[in-house]
């Protein structure tokens, strides 16, 4: 992966300046209200929108339901810790619906997807089964469509 | 026999060919020869219409509504402008009979304008103006007497000036804030005074208040709601500035009912009735357009501050507009015309501006500058024309 693309997928940085513009006040006073936030787990940090397939079309993105049985003390908590563990995983989140947990896990090839399911989060004491979906196009992340419209010329000068 | 040897008569209307070409053509034209340019020249909004009014014009379509409306338009929308109206801006109007439906204000203006003008009536305006007002009034056989606007009070109608320029003939007053070109807004004393010389004089008012969503310091108050003015007041809007919808043609006016029946006269032989499609999206956007409305306003303010700042910083002074998405720097330290600013400013440094002339008399020592733009490109616009005030000052 690209050195750039790799650093702005773990943590893409801020520009401080702009922000400090934007909300009227300074680099300082962004800087601290950042760490506030970070101490009140609100912010965990900050990653570029990518487009995987755009620069390695062999990266492929999985979303896996997992049902799970709850532990007696640690309920759904303790399993999916652990599944959040896995830096395959990209994503976790407990849902309503029938299944439990959906993930989304990330990897170089399909059979190195396939392989983490089959031989680690399937194995795992408690997780009763898995279903995959392999990702085939992205068209929308974090509110940012993956294409842009075609270029839509406006007038350059009008009343 | 007929024809050949006879003097041939003109073949354009000579109140047409009298009309003067639009100061800001000029411009377009040169812009288009040019490359890089960053264009401070766009009297519209850089938002694409919100989704949701865009799928409701799709959904029209599809469903196949593509018949005329009412002359006035579809009464669902008549009663959505009309709540909207009163909820906002505490106007009170019947959606039955004062209020009609019109291809953008731009229809609004000249069916109002026409309803209401003889041969020969004056009709007041403040300017600089909306670059239409004088062509419209003169296409309507009327004279446009305009009355300048001054910097000094932040560019508010001067009721004395206004009152000074009433002759017998003078049928209305016709004023649009919030301003294009000056941002300048009209409220409190200003307003009052406004009204009671029109009501003094017997006037009527024609209010363009296509902007009057986009303020940033105070709510917009219609001057319509003044006492004694809603019967002798054309109220004129649309979802071209707000609801970023320009491309769509669509607008209104509300009046009393003799005006609007005046008004629907003309517009049911021009026009018939404003596109269906156009129809059904308004009535979206009045219906769940509201917060999508409101993050355009909060964008537009937030880049006037950081613009406006910045013009005052590189010594271009200009007050702070308070509403629409202009800003209206005076160029006099510069010793240029307006227009050598605008051309030279082009020529030099690539950034698109409109002299302040091209909007008619007290628009000269000013450009007009529209930050409905990106905030990168505000600020290389700024770099920009900082480096050109500085290579003049250093002449
Ligand atoms: C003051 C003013 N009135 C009317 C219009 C025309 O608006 P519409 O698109 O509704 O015809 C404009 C557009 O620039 C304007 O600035």
């Amino acid at each position: 992966m690209d050195k750039l693309l790799k650093i702005l997928s773990e943590n893409a940085p801020i520009d401080l300046e702009k922000v400090a513009k934007a909300t009227k006040s300074t680099v300082k006073e962004v800087t601290k209200k950042l760490k506030d936030f970070e101490k009140s787990g609100l912010y965990h940090g900050c990653t570029a929108i990518l487009d995987d397939s755009a620069y390695d079309k062999e990266q492929v993105r999985a979303l896996i339901e997992v049902r799970i049985t709850p532990r007696r003390e640690g309920g759904f908590d303790q399993v999916a810790r652990r599944i959040a563990k896995f830096p395959e995983v990209s994503d976790l989140a407990l849902v309503s619906g029938s299944y439990d947990l959906l993930l989304t896990v990330r990897g170089s090839s399909l059979r190195e997807v396939a392989n983490f399911v089959a031989a680690k989060l399937a194995t795992i004491d408690g997780v009763l089964s898995t279903s995959t979906s392999f990702q085939l196009k992205k068209y929308k992340e974090s509110g940012h469509m993956m294409e842009d419209d075609e270029e839509y010329e406006r007038l350059k000068v009008c009343p | 026999m007929s024809g050949s040897k006879s003097v041939r008569k003109a073949r354009v209307a000579r109140h047409i060919s009298a009309l003067p070409p639009s100061g800001i053509r000029k411009f377009f034209d040169l812009v288009s020869t040019m490359d890089e340019v960053i264009s401070l020249g766009i009297g519209e909004p850089d938002f694409t219409t919100p989704w949701t009014i865009r799928e409701s014009g799709i959904y029209s379509i599809e469903r196949g509504h593509t018949s005329y409306t009412s002359n006035l338009g579809m009464l669902p929308l008549r009663r959505e402008i009309c709540r909207y109206l009163a909820r906002d801006y505490h106007l009170d109007y019947h959606p039955e009979n004062e209020c009609i439906v019109t291809v953008g204000v731009s229809e609004a203006l000249d069916i109002a304008i026409r309803a209401i003008t003889e041969p020969g009536d004056e009709i007041i305006y403040t300017s600089p103006s909306f670059v239409s007002y004088p062509a419209e009034i003169t296409m309507a056989h009327g004279v446009p007497v305009p009355v300048a606007t001054n910097c000094k009070n932040g560019f508010a109608p001067d009721a004395a000036a206004i009152e000074k320029a009433i002759t017998p003939k003078t049928k209305a007053v016709l004023v649009n804030f919030p301003s294009n070109p000056t941002g300048a807004t009209l409220s409190g004393k200003a307003l009052k005074e406004l009204a009671d010389v029109v009501i003094r004089h017997d006037l009527l008012l024609i209010s363009d208040e296509i902007y009057s969503e986009l303020t940033y310091d105070e709510t917009h108050v219609s001057i319509a709601t003044l006492p004694g003015m809603r019967e002798r007041t054309i109220f004129l809007h649309g979802f071209s500035k707000a609801f970023a919808m320009t491309g769509w043609r669509i607008g209104y006016a509300c009046a009393p009912s003799d005006l609007v029946d005046a008004m629907k006269k003309i517009h049911q032989y021009a026009i018939m009735s404003a596109p269906t499609v156009a129809q059904e999206a308004a009535l979206e956007a009045l219906r769940h357009g509201d917060e999508a409305r409101e993050t355009m306003r909060a964008s537009y303010q937030e880049r006037r501050d950081i613009f406006v700042g910045g013009l005052n910083q590189i010594g271009l002074d200009c007050v702070m507009p308070h509403g629409a998405f202009y800003a209206f720097p005076s160029i006099k330290r510069s010793g240029l015309s307006s227009e050598k600013f605008a051309e030279k400013l082009l020529e030099k440094e690539h950034v698109a501006v409109i002299p302040g002339s091209a909007f008619g008399p007290g628009g000269e020592g000013f450009v007009r500058c529209s930050y409905a733009t990106g905030l990168d490109e505000l600020e290389e616009a700024l770099r920009r024309i900082g480096r050109f005030v500085g290579s003049l000052a250093r002449k």
